[in-house]
């Protein structure tokens, strides 16, 4: 029952009043109208099913993972999500570490009863074995910086991060055909997740006595207004929820204008997604193209470093190592906005020689050792089968043969590798 | 299955527009400032006040008005399944929440600055639009304590299963996977404080429904000040007066 945190925001009488007075000239005090949103930018990280959201100054990151577990009794064949949320306390001073307040819980509760009463996600898609065996979906969403309007952009990385996950693909395999096994990524293609629809959250903010509404409130508006109210909808004209916990009573007639206005944002908001998303997803398949010249020769060094997974099972994309054998300059980063100019001088000195080496030295996951790989891979190899149900058995065999033909590569780039590390 | 029969009768035998039967008992606890029992239908609900008092953690001492504090629980009987934790879940925070920022909308908080009130309502049985009943019940226990209030605050759910608007669900019609919409108003103003809707509803449809569930709320309101009335003459009786 934690009421008043130690350090919210608290407003002076003098700046109550002039967001109030300006809001009678329909001015809010950022120069927007009092029915514009604020900028909103949706980008992708480099992981299937991670996206990082900015409206205005808020910024909020989605992750979404997939497990595979047992069914609920009562609903054997149907898969299940989840969302969590996290209030970083970097976000806002009065976002304390630790077991989530009252905001916290409300927030996830709106973001859930969004996605999950208007059966946004298909559930019945995920089930791999009836009564026995279906995906879990979990959707993390880290709050990093509390602009104001926590609940719209939490909202929208959520959507954004469910439309770029991709799921492994399962067969059925193993010596009776009963055994369920998780195909790696770069092996089968894995699949996305099926999304009826989006549903986006508009949130209402009610300042002072006259019915002054305005949408997308800011902190300081937030600290102002006596009510608020989100309204989640999709671009159907359907109203998926609608939660005003209180606050200033508004008539009748303003809840069905908000309602209203709330569907033409909601429009809005779901083609810049599904824009974002789209051009997401070019990138991913261009990326798989580039990689699939490379599947003849590195296609099984590439499943067995791809097959090292961690405990959330993610769906990497791993295919970003096999870029780093191939030898071109721009193509290797992940995060290919950012190309360090040492590797782009390096690689133009010398083609075949030094991306490999600048991708080691850069790259966070050091996988093109393979030395180090060929270890890791009989470690994730019991590591899977503890996790996972099946898996292919010929790996190791698979794993030897990728590795001769490389090796003249790799025993000249160790050395280089270990004179510079 | 068949929420609404070709009769047009509800599976409890109500017709689409018909609300449960009310029952409403002031001074149920008789330790607490103010307390009430509110029945609709099956559910049955207890809400018990205590305040103004001094405020317990002087952190969260607010200089300029009252400090409202709000706990929902359930009890673990209150549902068919033996419930395990009846407080501190998701559920019971939101909806904590949800009464105390409805309640906190229609208490005159400025008439009583540094001051503690805390509402507790408690929930005995449930059958369905539980937090319509403790919204009801909280405000004949705010009444009852003697609280000033700018309004009473009423509350009433309504749905849309088989193409029907229907007013106040039971625990069966909400679990069927219609949309719940539970709305509270404050009836002399006429004006709409807590609106909660979940699953998909069409625009139009929607409007009808709220519509519904406020005619709904005004109901309980005419309830609810014929009790308040009937304390009242029961009070000036035992004062001979």
């Amino acid at each position: 029952m934690d009421q008043r945190q130690a350090n919210s925001l608290i407003m002076t009488v003098n700046e109550k009043k002039f967001i109030e007075s300006a809001l009678l000239s329909d001015i809010r005090v950022d120069g927007r109208r009092p029915f514009d949103y604020r900028n909103l930018t949706i980008r992708f990280g480099s992981e299937d099913g991670s996206s990082e959201v900015q409206l205005g100054h808020t910024q909020v990151i989605g992750f979404v993972s997939a497990q595979l577990i047992q069914p609920y009794r009562d609903r054997p064949t149907e898969g299940t999500f989840a969302i969590y949320i996290e209030f970083s306390p970097m976000a806002d001073p009065s976002f304390e570490a630790g077991r989530p307040g009252e905001t916290a819980v409300e927030l996830g509760q709106i973001v859930d009863r969004g996605l999950r009463e208007s059966r946004a996600i298909d559930t019945e898609s995920l089930c791999v074995v009836a009564g026995k065996l279906v995906w879990s979906i979990r959707i993390d969403l880290h709050i990093i910086d509390n602009g104001g309007n926590l609940v719209d952009a939490a909202n929208i990385a959520a959507l954004a991060a469910l439309s770029t996950f991709r799921r492994p693909e399962c067969t059925f395999g193993g010596e009776d055909g009963q055994e369920v096994i998780v195909n790696p990524p770069d092996l089968w293609e894995p699949l996305p997740l099926i999304i009826h629809h989006l549903p986006v959250a508009v949130t209402f903010g009610f300042i002072g006595k006259e019915n002054n509404v305005v949408i997308d409130p800011t902190h300081y508006e937030e600290a102002v207004m006596g009510g608020s109210m989100t309204a989640t909808l999709n671009t159907n004209g359907d109203i998926c929820a609608i939660q005003k916990a209180g606050g200033d009573g508004v008539l009748q007639s303003v809840i069905m204008q908000c309602l209203r206005i709330a569907s033409v944002k909601a429009g809005d908001i779901t083609s810049k997604i599904k824009n974002a998303g789209s051009i997401d997803v070019a990138k991913y398949h261009m990326e798989r193209l580039t990689l699939g010249s490379d599947v003849s020769t590195a296609g099984h060094s590439n499943m067995e470093i791809g097959s090292q997974s961690n405990e959330r099972d993610e769906t990497n994309k791993k295919n970003t190592t096999a870029k780093g054998f191939s030898g071109r300059p721009a193509s290797w980063d992940p995060y290919s906005r950012g190309v360090d100019g040492d590797a782009l001088k390096a690689s133009l000195a010398s083609r075949v020689t030094a991306p490999p080496d600048k991708h080691i030295k850069s790259s966070r996951q050091v996988k093109a050792d393979v030395a180090k790989s060929s270890q890791r891979s009989s470690d994730t190899n019991s590591f899977q089968e503890a996790k996972k149900i099946g898996l292919q058995t010929d790996e190791s065999k698979t794993l030897k043969d990728a590795v001769k033909p490389r090796q003249k590569r790799r025993i000249n780039k160790s050395t280089s590798n270990s004179a510079a590390t | 299955m068949e929420y609404v029969n070709p009769e047009g009768l509800r599976l409890d035998g109500r017709r689409p527009m018909e609300m449960r039967q009310l029952r409403a008992e002031i001074g149920a606890v008789s330790g607490a400032d103010g307390s009430a029992m509110f029945e609709m239908g099956n559910t049955k609900v207890i809400a018990a006040v205590y305040g103004p008092r001094e405020v317990q953690h002087r952190s969260q001492m607010v200089n300029d008005k009252a400090l409202i504090r709000c706990e929902y629980t359930m009890a673990n009987f209150s549902t068919g399944d033996r419930t395990r934790k009846p407080k501190g879940d998701r559920r019971s925070t939101e909806i904590s929440l949800v009464i105390r920022q409805t309640m906190e909308a229609c208490i005159l908080t400025h008439l009583m600055p540094r001051s503690q009130i805390d509402i507790f309502v408690q929930v005995l049985q449930a059958d369905g639009g539980t937090r319509s009943a403790c919204i009801n019940a909280a405000t004949l226990a705010l009444a009852d304590a003697g609280i000033p209030m700018r309004d009473l605050v009423t509350s009433c759910s309504s749905g849309y299963l088989n193409s029907t608007p229907l007013l106040d669900l039971n625990y069966v019609e909400d679990s069927a996977g219609g949309p719940d919409v539970t709305v509270g108003i404050l009836p002399k103003l006429d004006k709409v404080t807590l609106l909660q809707m979940d699953a998909k509803l069409p625009m139009d449809i929607f409007e009808n429904v709220m519509q519904l569930a406020t005619e709904g709320c005004k109901a309980v309101a005419n309830y609810i000040r014929e009790v308040l009335i009937q304390n009242t003459k029961q009070l000036e009786h035992r004062r001979g007066v």
